[in-house]
């Protein structure tokens, strides 16, 4: 049920991720690469988790009691650096030093450049593995902090993925919960084409002893549920199998593989901020 | 050497140090992969059960949660046999190495000495994959002494960063007294002579000792430096004994490519006016294969007689 006060967040969210949207292209166009298409589905979730889920301190990133949250698809980073400028952890000025050399905003997340940062990743597969070690030090420590974990549809095609997920379930680590962003599509084709045995991801995970949910990951409203649900302990990890579109909010972008790896250019990119109603101030701000 | 103690192997004394030094700091933790009986972390889990996570036979999975804890103020020791811990080398770059996790990564039954399980089971190349990790440290004790004091160091304020330890299955003999103290800025002379420097390291030091004693009875004045810190190595230590000494002789339990033997050779090779050269003696680049540990130990002259001959090989190649 959506009160007033979750048609508020809503309205927000929809707004603050559009913007979100703009400066993720803005800033792969700007590096000439990255990966638009996993960003783009992957927005939605993290933002309402940083807004509305996350107990977090920007101004103390390692607050030894702040929720986790570990981008194990790490080529989404561009939407992560969104979020973490918007909540304070840095500069949106740093936006334009993606991938340049010396920029702590490396092409994939690396924990010693940037404090929110958890763990390195971007070398699929690892990222649930750790999530889970961080997860089990909170309930050694009597801690009650929460660690999440996103990973892409194609990257759970990594063998070590399903050790850890194993090994969450015989833990009982329900202090874990872990996201799939959906989207169907990965560098050489749709997931289904580049290795057939991807569904069905729900029963997989409950095969292996997690608890399940399947969300559109673009419905605020569904995700603000299943972020509720997943503060249940039931003595279980929790898997968010949340269905995206790659390259969502920008009609020419939403394709399984075209934009996946592929920065926009610069045309592309002008047409692209056209259609998310985005101008510039004459400071260079976005609205 | 001590010969009224009784030889052991330094995965034992690991064990028993890990038990230690779980008493002492509480966040030691422990992992393993099912092996925990013959790394002897299974000394650490029976006593700290909730601190001890067994993780089946799933390394990388396993390396990844202890970078985890390790991230989260935990000193982990991941314990597999030093094969299957230097197969998962992705995980092992990424998450710890990258990562900066104060992880501990134990790995046993390195090199031919564990025997008649054949080379899918030996460890030949792991120092040489974690040399190749910045701020990754490489140890590898020659006996019980200097394992309990690397284990003791590992968990010390002094030592944040990620870190490898390598050790035997096979039991070695104590090579250190009661005076010896743990430097892990070091290399360890044991025993001082002029004509050649045996570098050895791990399963080799013993036997290199024994090779000096027959060296110096055809008047070959032998050294024998252990070195027990491969990585970061004492290259001022080194270089040190490369103008004393006209050779160089490093023996080791792992392929010649990329051991101890390749990281003092490049320590000499960077230095200006070396009197000594470097010959490195270890598994010759060859898969190994089963049998009794001291037979490989001969086979791939290893053992004392083995390195006894290769240092008269040298020395007259030398000459």
């Amino acid at each position: 049920m959506a009160d007033a006060s979750r048609q508020e967040k809503i309205a927000q969210l929809t707004d603050l991720t559009r913007r979100m949207r703009g400066e993720i292209l803005e800033m792969i166009t700007k590096a000439a690469s990255g990966h638009p298409g996993g960003s783009l589905s992957a927005i939605d979730f993290i933002a309402t988790l940083f807004w509305h889920r996350l107990r977090h301190d920007p101004k103390n990133p390692t607050w030894a009691d702040r929720d986790r949250f570990i981008l194990s698809k790490g080529h989404g980073v561009p939407a992560l650096y969104a979020v973490l400028a918007h909540r304070g952890y840095f500069d949106a000025s740093l936006f334009s030093s993606l991938r340049q050399l010396g920029s702590p905003l490396q092409g994939h997340p690396v924990n010693r450049f940037i404090p929110a940062v958890e763990a390195p990743t971007g070398s699929l597969g690892q990222g649930l593995s750790v999530a889970q070690g961080i997860a089990l030090a909170g309930r050694l420590d009597g801690k009650s902090y929460t660690t999440f974990c996103m990973m892409g549809d194609g990257e759970v095609q990594e063998g070590q993925v399903w050790e850890a997920a194993m090994s969450a379930a015989k833990f009982g680590l329900d202090s874990l919960v872990a996201v799939i962003d959906a989207n169907g599509g990965q560098i050489d084709g749709s997931v289904h084409e580049v290795m057939p045995s991807e569904e069905p991801l729900v029963a997989k995970w409950e095969a292996f002893g997690w608890a399940v949910r399947e969300i559109d990951g673009h419905d605020f409203n569904a995700i603000l549920d299943a972020l509720a649900w997943a503060d249940e302990r039931v003595g279980k990890p929790k898997m968010i199998v949340a269905r995206t579109v790659k390259g969502k909010g920008v009609s020419f972008v939403e394709h399984p593989t075209k934009f996946h790896g592929a920065a926009l250019s610069k045309d592309q990119l002008a047409a692209a901020l056209t259609e998310l109603k985005i101008t510039h101030d004459a400071a260079g701000g976005a609205r | 050497m001590s010969a009224d103690v009784k030889p052991v192997a330094t995965r034992q004394a690991f064990g028993e140090a890990l038990l230690a030094a779980g008493r002492e700091v509480p966040a030691v933790v422990a992992l393993d992969a099912d092996l925990s009986k013959s790394t002897k972390s299974e000394l650490f889990g029976k006593e700290f059960p909730a601190r001890f996570f067994q993780c089946g036979i799933a390394e990388q999975n396993m390396i990844g949660i202890a970078a985890g804890l390790a991230l989260s103020g935990k000193i982990p020791f991941c314990c597999s046999f030093a094969c299957f811990l230097a197969g998962r080398f992705e995980t092992i770059k990424i998450s710890v190495a990258y990562s900066g996790a104060r992880v501990r990564l134990v790995g046993t039954h390195a090199g031919v000495g564990i025997g008649e399980d054949g080379y899918s089971q030996m460890g030949l190349e792991d120092i040489g994959l974690m040399r190749t990790l910045p701020e990754m440290l490489v140890l590898q004790p020659g006996d019980d002494v200097e394992a309990h004091a690397m284990v003791r160091w590992l968990v010390s304020d002094a030592c944040m960063q990620p870190a490898y330890l390598r050790l035997t299955r096979q039991n070695v003999t104590r090579v250190h007294g009661d005076g010896y103290h743990f430097d892990p800025r070091k290399i360890d002379p044991l025993a001082d002579g002029k004509d050649v420097a045996i570098f050895a390291s791990g399963g080799t030091v013993m036997h290199a000792m024994t090779a000096r004693e027959a060296l110096g009875r055809e008047g070959i004045a032998a050294a024998v430096v252990n070195v027990g810190v491969i990585k970061p190595l004492d290259a001022a230590g080194v270089r040190a004994w490369a103008e004393r000494v006209p050779l160089i002789v490093t023996a080791e339990d792992h392929n010649v490519i990329g051991g101890m033997g390749s990281a003092v050779s490049e320590a000499v090779a960077d230095m200006r006016g070396a009197r000594a050269r470097v010959f490195r003696h270890g598994v010759r680049d060859v898969f190994g294969e089963s049998g009794t540990p001291e037979s490989l130990y001969a086979h791939h002259r290893l053992d004392a007689a083995g390195i006894a001959s290769v240092v008269r090989e040298e020395l007259r190649a030398s000459s």
